[in-house]
């Protein structure tokens, strides 16, 4: 086998299926069942979440527990201008004003290492909450607000092209130059300044990449939620379920966050649906068992499952 | 106005006791055995719980119940160890990817243990009244059971201190706190110590959660704000240290006692505010070297 067919074999076969797959995508609301879709847009919207949190803290190693911060932001601003702006500008505003508490956060505080930024950040999205409660019921005298709803298949649109535009994102970085920069710093940190690398602007620009993507999330998914508070804007669930959907799938390569993301976020549906009482207790369960017996993620699997394949054929030959 | 702050100052001494009490146990989890115990807040909730029903099914008294739902927490807590956390252990190339999983295997605990809370407790608030007799101090009105809760937390932590500082076993926990790899050279047996410590961390939990149903109202989802209290006053202290967690604890509470006498909605909030500060200003705490 020589060089030139193995390199376009291995970009043809997994392009080929994503072409088709984004066609059926896009296709889909003239033919599936509304349940389908919102389904879809819910598995879109963990996506992204866990993409958007892989992008930085995969490479880099700093766990960041902020993604609720940036969701809760995004939300809020789909609360407060819906009404007023058109729905596509709401969603890149949500995304900017979360962009601007990354650049807050990660200038004050990416310096802090290991647990203590994990701390920092979940500590971050809990005071954001408490103060907007107190906020809402001191100054404005309300507890809620309501959303303008925006139907179904506009809400699916909308997160499928934030989900594409991300993908074509996260790509782009694991291929450029910054993309090697990052991985450098979670390698080694001080080697990475000392060749040249701008360690904090690298981690501040990729963290308020990532927010980026999470607070547009979150705006096209507060049309869908119609009624919000502060604790369910902040909620912390959307901090751990990024983290555990990437280590479930695998944070090797892009495609394990994605199928982690798509097998939790399945999953969350159907024990809801089946074991509404003990939905959480199950997932706890699982989870306990995924790090125990996956610690590589469903990529991990794949990957030893593939090497056991290719020793058998070198032994084969 | 003197006596107002007296009332204050006691609140907040009160609470402080036990903050002080839940956060040596996470210092011990989190400082010797290496796991940021994001489920410690439910064995608090487990405490309180188990105290609860033994009052109110058969009538035992809270203070028995220490000595009931503290070992039965530390066996949990111990075997936990034991099993889940030695083999995480053993299967983390590093002491950072060990403290990563093991972070996510809390959590998993967080959603079991709360859950069975909720599906066999309900999910409303639940109190129960014992020695709620007034008591003066100095001007100042007092439920007894408050200052019994302050007697105990106190006389436990100071207990507990004596028990590392003189005990051959508190010196193979205070050894494998500084250096892990030494103290196993030094023939401690480190697993065991680990697990011990991790025990111990369930056990003062569980002291913390009776104390704690007989002056508040307890409910099956408290765990995880205890939980964050506990680690805002261990890095307050400084990570790993006993004394500094006790400190910590009762300077949280006092702080916590005059937020909430101005502002009562903003005393989580003000304790969030001081945590963020000090990672800013001084991550290793007041303790810390």
């Amino acid at each position: 086998m020589n060089i030139t067919t193995f390199i376009s074999k291995r970009t043809l076969v997994p392009g080929l299926i994503t072409l088709i797959l984004l066609l059926l995508l896009v296709t889909s609301p003239l033919y599936a069942p509304a349940y389908t879709l919102i389904l879809l847009t819910v598995i879109f919207m963990y996506i992204i979440l866990t993409v958007s949190w892989v992008i930085f803290s995969g490479p880099t190693g700093y766990m960041s527990l902020a993604p609720a911060a940036f969701f809760g932001v995004g939300i809020y601003t789909a609360a407060i201008l819906g009404s007023k702006l058109p729905l596509l500008i709401v969603v890149c505003i949500g995304g900017l004003f979360s962009v601007c508490l990354a650049l807050l956060v990660g200038a004050l505080t990416l310096r802090l290492r290991g647990i203590y930024f994990a701390i920092f950040t979940f500590g971050l999205v809990m005071l954001i909450a408490h103060l907007l409660l107190f906020w809402e019921l001191h100054v404005t005298g309300t507890r809620g607000r309501f959303v303008i709803a925006v139907d179904h298949t506009t809400v699916y649109y909308v997160m499928l092209g934030i989900l594409v535009i991300l993908l074509l994102t996260a790509l782009f970085i694991r291929h450029s130059k910054f993309g090697l920069a990052l991985q450098s710093i979670g390698e080694n940190e001080d080697a990475a300044a000392h060749t040249g690398i701008n360690v904090t602007l690298v981690k501040v620009i990729t963290f308020a990449i990532s927010a980026f993507f999470i607070g547009a999330a979150g705006a096209i998914m507060a049309t869908r939620w119609t009624y919000i508070d502060p604790f369910i804007a902040f909620n912390p669930l959307f901090s751990f379920m990024p983290v555990l959907m990437a280590i479930f799938g695998g944070m090797g390569q892009l495609y394990g966050p994605i199928i982690g993301a798509v097998i939790f976020a399945y999953l969350e549906e159907f024990l809801i649906t089946r074991f509404p009482y003990y939905y959480m207790l199950i997932f706890g369960v699982i989870l306990v068992f995924a790090i125990l017996y996956m610690p590589n993620g469903i990529v991990g699997l794949i990957q030893k499952w593939r090497k056991g394949g290719q020793a058998g054929e070198d032994a084969g030959t | 106005m003197i006596l107002k702050i007296l009332d204050v100052f006691i609140c907040g001494l009160l609470l402080g006791g036990i903050y002080a009490l839940i956060a040596v146990g996470l210092s011990l989890q989190y400082g010797v055995a290496r796991v940021l115990n994001i489920s410690h807040g439910e064995f608090i909730m487990l405490g309180a719980f188990g105290t609860w029903s033994l009052y109110t099914m058969f009538g035992i008294n809270p203070l028995i119940s220490l000595v009931i739902c503290g070992p039965v927490l530390f066996v949990v807590g111990f075997f936990l160890h034991k099993t889940l956390f030695k083999s995480l252990l053993k299967s983390s190339a590093s002491i950072g990817a060990f403290e990563g999983s093991s972070l996510l295997a809390c959590f998993g605990l967080l959603f079991i243990i709360q859950n069975i809370a909720i599906t066999s407790w309900g999910a409303d608030i639940k109190g129960y009244s014992y020695l709620s007799v007034p008591v003066n101090l100095g001007g100042a009105i007092f439920a007894a059971n408050r200052l019994v809760t302050l007697a105990f937390a106190v006389g436990i932590g100071i207990a507990f201190y004596l028990f590392l500082a003189r005990t051959r076993l508190g010196k193979a926990i205070r050894a494998a706190a500084q250096d892990p790899a030494a103290a196993g050279l030094m023939g401690v047996d480190i697993n065991h110590v680990l697990a011990l410590c991790f025990g111990f961390g369930a056990l003062m939990a569980g002291f913390a959660g009776v104390l704690m149903s007989m002056c508040y109202p307890i409910k099956a989802t408290m765990g995880l704000e205890y939980t964050m209290i506990a680690i805002i006053v261990v890095v307050l202290g400084g990570l790993g240290s006993i004394p500094g967690s006790f400190i910590g604890g009762f300077i949280l509470g006092i702080i916590g006692s005059i937020v909430s006498y101005i502002e009562p909605s903003l005393s989580l909030a003000a304790y969030y505010v001081i945590f963020i500060l000090l990672l800013l200003v001084k991550p290793t705490g007041i303790m810390g070297k």
